[in-house]
């Protein structure tokens, strides 16, 4: 047990508002942690307080065992913990590559050496008959990979993936998982906020569920889903209480259809 | 791969011969007796000046988009400085330009020290007020000359005192070395990490420190760059105008020329303070000589349309249309070959 990044009672308020309470957990060493919970749980904000965007209230952010909470983003970026933004942020007058290449010349001081990883990282994530293209010409699902490809550029050890896949479609979808199933082969670890079960689900290896700025469950994609208190903060009280009526009358062959990659998966 | 590394290294290399190529034919000009016009070479001279202006204002305001109206007083320093070094030091402009550049530096972090830190427009507001704060203090300040400035005495004709009096092709070769300081600077920084650095922070700041890059830092070592060669221009100018004073360095007129001179020519890119400086200084030279009987101001108001026309219609300036011509070119070339798309 290893853990890379943990969490311990984090808090973050917005004037008496909180957004996050007391949420603790940790991700361990090169796997992928999926962070959901409904809209507003305070998913995005707490990736803002990892990557330094936000000071928290009252917690620790421990990186490697060392607290970085309250560092500024570029200091953490440094530090080895690259983030995508939800609504894509190109640098739009930039070409694809030039995009990478901020990125790279975290760990490399040459323009050549940084171009030569920034090519890595941009085939890595799908983009090669891009490259020369203005980033603000991108269509969306390739603005996403961008994101994460100068993100990858900066060769990190923890990557903070923010709704990587909402919005995009079930081509582009497909493709993004596949990016991400790539970077975990070659050992990254992964923190990712995402919307979408069917693409957190079967790529997941640990789920943290926040509803309402606090944790409500943690534990492995099959266990979640099937979580009462999850598919109440999900779908509400009386839809769970229907769910759990049916699946009593047809003796649980009722969750089978629903997650038919769940099976494989796990 | 590594043929499109190698290609990129090829291009680059074939560019830097091509620009030490366009040096040395500027620096033939004179040879071939076409600086030998005195008025032309006053132009020549001009444009050189105005295009290292320029681009040293490019490197902030235009690479890392943050609009500065305040270089007038970098420009002023350094004129002030070489000027208080020959006319009450009595020793040669040189360690007065120095110390100015240094000094416009040192100004230029202390303004943007504070409001770098602010979002928003505040550093733009903080240069406006900086022009004003300096012009009243240097035109009580009697040390320095106040209203009436500093006028130059009579000095030998030598690089040591940056001085021609009987010929402009001394301040010809003083341009070109001022120009070729600044432009191959900026040649350097656009390829190096300084440059994407720049650009990444102009295009989104979150984003540039999303990947580690600490924006204030870099934003301040551009304005202090940036400055530290305005005020090397204006060494120049004083020693060129033989005599400084407030009202002609340290004004929002000249703050403005840095700015729009960039703008017209094609805001953050290599050419464009040139392209822009080839255009306006004519222009503004020769309504000055020719259409003076209109009273003082005509070459501003033409600057001033010109400027609406490009903002109108081509806000990437001349570059803009170049870029575009060119793309448009290679279009039609490519459909003619029968490719179709574009490479």
């Amino acid at each position: 047990m290893n853990s890379i990044l943990e969490l311990r009672s984090v808090s973050m308020k917005f004037g008496a508002l909180f957004a996050d309470r007391d949420v603790s957990f940790s991700v361990e060493q090169g796997t992928i942690v999926g962070l959901i919970g409904p809209n507003g749980a305070g998913k995005t904000t707490l990736f803002n307080c990892i990557a330094g965007y936000y000071k928290p209230y009252s917690g620790e952010i421990l990186f490697n065992g060392a607290r970085i909470d309250g560092q500024p983003p570029y200091r953490i970026a440094k530090l080895g913990i690259a983030r995508t933004f939800q609504v894509v942020r190109p640098l739009k007058e930039m070409s694809v590559i030039d995009n990478i290449m901020v990125g790279a010349f975290l760990r490399h001081g040459s323009s050549a050496e940084a171009r030569k990883a920034a090519e890595r990282c941009a085939s890595l994530c799908f983009l090669d008959e891009f490259k020369n293209k203005p980033a603000g010409d991108l269509t969306i699902g390739n603005k996403k990979r961008l994101e994460i490809a100068r993100a990858l550029a900066t060769e990190p050890k923890l990557l903070l993936l923010d709704e990587s896949v909402s919005g995009l479609t079930s081509t582009e979808v497909h493709e993004m998982v596949q990016v991400i199933r790539r970077l975990k082969d070659e050992g990254l670890t992964i923190l990712m906020v995402e919307h979408i079960m069917e693409a957190i689900m079967p790529i997941a290896d640990h789920i943290v569920v926040l509803s309402h700025g606090e944790k409500i469950a943690e534990g492995p994609p099959a266990t979640i889903v099937h979580d009462p208190v999850v598919i109440t903060a999900y779908l509400g009280e009386k839809f769970a209480k229907k769910i759990a009526a049916e699946k009593v009358v047809t003796g649980g062959n009722a969750e089978n259809p629903d997650n038919p990659e769940q099976g494989a998966s796990v | 791969m590594n043929t499109t590394t190698q290609n990129i290294l090829m291009k680059q290399h074939g560019r830097t011969l091509g620009w030490a190529g366009f040096l040395v034919v500027l620096a033939l000009l004179p040879s071939v007796g076409i600086v030998g016009d005195q008025f032309l070479s006053h132009v020549l001279v001009m444009i050189l000046l105005n295009a290292s202006m320029a681009q040293a204002w490019n490197i902030i305001g235009g690479y890392a988009g943050q609009v500065s109206f305040g270089h007038s007083v970098f420009f002023g320093i350094g004129a002030y400085g070489a000027a208080y070094a020959v006319t009450m030091l009595k020793s040669t402009p040189w360690p007065g330009m120095l110390v100015g550049a240094v000094l416009a530096a040192v100004v230029s972090v202390l303004i943007g020290y504070p409001t770098f830190k602010l979002k928003g427009h505040y550093f733009a507001i903080a240069t406006f007020a900086i022009v004003e704060i300096f012009h009243r203090l240097f035109m009580v300040w009697e040390d320095v000359g106040g209203a009436v400035g500093l006028d130059y005495p009579i000095l030998k004709d030598s690089w040591k005192f940056f001085t021609w009096s009987k010929s402009k092709v001394g301040y010809y070769y003083g341009a070109l070395v001022l120009f070729a300081l600044v432009f191959s600077l900026v040649r350097i920084i656009e390829r190096a990490r300084f440059g994407y650095y720049l650009k990444a922070i102009r295009e989104g700041q979150e984003t540039a420190e999303s990947v580690g890059v600490d924006s204030r830092k870099v934003k301040l070592a551009a304005m202090a760059l940036s400055a530290a060669l305005a005020a090397l221009c204006g060494s120049f100018f004083a020693q060129y105008n033989y005599r400084v004073d407030p009202s002609m360095v340290l004004s929002l007129d000249m703050s403005m020329k840095f700015v729009l001179i960039t703008i017209l020519g094609g805001i953050g890119t290599l050419w464009g303070p040139l392209l822009g400086a080839v255009i306006l200084i004519p222009l503004q030279e020769y309504t000055r000589a020719y259409l003076a009987k209109l009273g003082p101001g005509v070459d501003l108001i033409i600057f001033g349309l010109i400027i609406i026309l490009m903002m109108e219609f081509q806000p990437r300036g001349i570059m803009g249309i170049i870029d575009g011509v060119v793309s448009h070119a290679r279009k039609r070339a490519g459909s003619k070959a029968g490719n179709g798309g574009t490479p």
